[in-house]
């Protein structure tokens, strides 16, 4: 029987692991908009599994807004990305230390 | 029908100003950089008529649209004001800089006013939902907009990391508001304080997930230890976009703070006072010592963006009317301050480059001594010396901290605004007392330089009348 609490233990481990793809990832930009994506579906389980359980729609529209919100997001994301590789050559992120102080 | 009719009617600013950024995006796009004149005149058009309609659709009390998503309350209303008038006075000054670089179009003032169209959301926003659309809308146009000048390397670095930081602090947010979605049951934010005071929800999990609210929330402000990428985009962005992100959104996270900790989370207040305390004292500490060590003034100004972030949130601290009264006088106060200095900074600019070294201004009161005098007198308001507004913000901020009892937390931001002065009087003394290294012109602008002269103007008026503008906050938030 899959209960609420797997559906949030699972929320957590995904937001978690989005959290720890920032933190820890040194290498790529592209990554860093994955681990993004990964914390807000994160959020989605969690909405979904909430609204399951409570009986109740609110949270099952908002993971509707979410979704089309995360998908904006993702598309200005790829084009500061696209903007940032015509200006530097580079999307990697041990590189973007211009700014500092 | 009848009440949709009612409902559409209420949301008439927000309603106007979608339809008058759309117009402006169309224009851009069918007519392209020709009808930049066209763009910049409706944009100012329309900033005024939401004005005006924000003043006509006046509430005295609450009253609820939209199924109670959508709340029109004097908070709103003074919020709404305020944002129209600071951005149509932010489009002012930005023009001159950004036709000097030959980039500007109509798109830039799309933005302009799609930011400004999430303010007014989450200025009525009454559930969660409409907060973090507001709040997203708001946003992913400050992204856009620190990309806005395409092929400028430091605004693209500082762009990639505003976004990044923003979404975690979105992700942050929309996890705290998923988990006391499933604590409280509701997304509506009476919804949840009247559950949260009727019923002893689990006292851990709810504080869990307020952690979360207030670790977004912190982000949105820039407040230490999440005020990463502050220094970095006033830095890297154009100044005219510094300016835009140094003024209206502290409007906007400050109605956002009132609404879910005060609207939303009132029950909790004693576990959030613990975590704004911390964020309050190393924001104020933080950002007034690194503020010294700075050589550029735009990251300079970043770091006192960030202390004066840090005495908002002490306004809101003691959880007291007079107190938020506090906040947003300082807010306000704030948005006054930062709107001039980078409107000085924009209008020294030339050409080829920013005006972003501190020893860009040495022997400036030779040179413009109006601008240096304008210059002085902002520097003295936000160090908080007497003669200027900025003393009375700190003042209220203070009286609201000691009346609740936190005295040592009212000393030690006394002691960090003193620390805060040797930064500002550095500025006034490169200005006055040291010889200019190259010469360099004012770029005149008629519009701008007036809108600079009445903006430093009022700085000190209203030290004159302070209570005029702290009895309209008092009375807004009663």
């Amino acid at each position: 029987m899959i209960t609420l609490t797997h559906f949030l233990v699972l929320g957590a481990i995904l937001f978690s692991i989005g959290v720890a793809g920032i933190f820890l990832n040194r290498k790529n930009v592209i990554l860093l908009l994955m681990a993004i994506e990964l914390m807000l579906l994160a959020v989605n389980m969690n909405f979904v599994a909430f609204s399951h359980y409570l009986d109740d729609l609110a949270g099952q529209v908002f993971v509707f807004f979410i979704l089309t919100v995360s998908a904006a997001e993702a598309a200005i994301g790829l084009a500061i990305l696209v903007v940032l590789y015509r200006n530097r050559r580079t999307i990697n992120v041990q590189d973007l230390e211009t700014l500092r102080g | 029908m009848e009440s949709l009719n009612a409902d559409v009617l209420m949301a008439l600013p927000e309603v106007f100003m979608l339809a008058a950024a759309s117009v402006v995006l169309l224009i851009g796009l069918y007519t392209g950089r020709a009808s930049e004149t066209l763009a910049y005149v409706l944009s100012l058009a329309a900033l005024i008529t939401t004005a005006v309609l924000v003043y006509s659709t006046s509430a005295s009390s609450e009253s609820f649209a939209f199924g109670g998503m959508y709340l029109n309350d004097p908070l709103a209303q003074a919020i709404k004001l305020f944002a129209c008038v600071t951005v149509a006075a932010v489009l002012m000054y930005a023009r001159p800089y950004l036709q000097q670089r030959a980039r500007i179009s109509a798109e830039f003032y799309a933005l302009g006013l799609f930011a400004t169209l999430g303010t007014l959301v989450m200025a009525s926003a009454h559930n969660f939902v409409l907060i973090y659309l507001g709040l997203e809308l708001l946003s992913l146009c400050l992204y856009a907009l620190v990309a806005f000048v395409r092929d400028s390397r430091d605004a693209s670095e500082a762009a990639i990391k505003y976004f990044v930081l923003g979404a975690i602090a979105s992700g942050m947010l929309l996890y705290g508001m998923s988990i006391m979605y499933g604590l409280t049951g509701s997304l509506d934010l009476a919804g949840i304080n009247a559950y949260l005071a009727q019923s002893g929800a689990n006292r851990i999990a709810l504080v869990f997930a307020l952690a979360f609210i207030v670790v977004g929330l912190a982000f949105k402000f820039g407040a230490v230890p999440f005020h990463m990428w502050v220094p970095d985009v006033y830095q890297g962005a154009p100044t005219a976009i510094t300016l835009f992100i140094a003024t209206m959104p502290k409007l906007a996270a400050f109605v956002m703070a009132i609404r879910l900790l005060n609207y939303g989370l009132q029950e909790l207040l004693a576990d959030w006072q613990q975590m704004l305390m911390v964020l309050t004292v190393l924001s104020v500490v933080f950002g007034n010592v690194i503020a010294i060590a700075q050589t550029n003034i735009k990251r300079m100004l970043a770091y006192s963006a960030i202390s004066h972030i840090g005495f908002i949130l002490l306004g809101i601290l003691p959880g007291t009317d007079f107190g938020y009264a506090a906040a947003l006088f300082y807010t306000v106060i704030y948005v006054l301050m930062a709107a001039g200095t980078f409107g000085v900074l924009i209008l020294l600019g030339d050409r080829e480059r920013e005006m972003d070294r501190l020893v860009d201004l040495k022997g400036l009161a030779k040179t413009s001594p109006w601008f240096a005098l304008i210059m002085m007198v902002l520097m003295f308001s936000m160090a908080g010396v007497p003669l200027t507004v900025g003393f009375y913000a700190k003042l209220y901020v203070l009286q609201s901290l000691v009346y609740d009892g936190w005295l040592s937390v009212a000393v030690l931001a006394v002691v960090m605004s003193v620390v805060g002065a040797f930064y500002y009087l550095r500025v006034v003394k490169y200005m006055y007392f040291d010889e200019a290294d190259d010469v360099f012109q004012v770029q005149p602008s008629g519009l701008a330089q007036a809108v600079l002269s009445v903006n430093g103007l009022l700085v000190v008026a209203l030290f004159i009348f302070p209570n005029a503008l702290l009895n309209y906050c008092v009375q807004v938030l009663g």
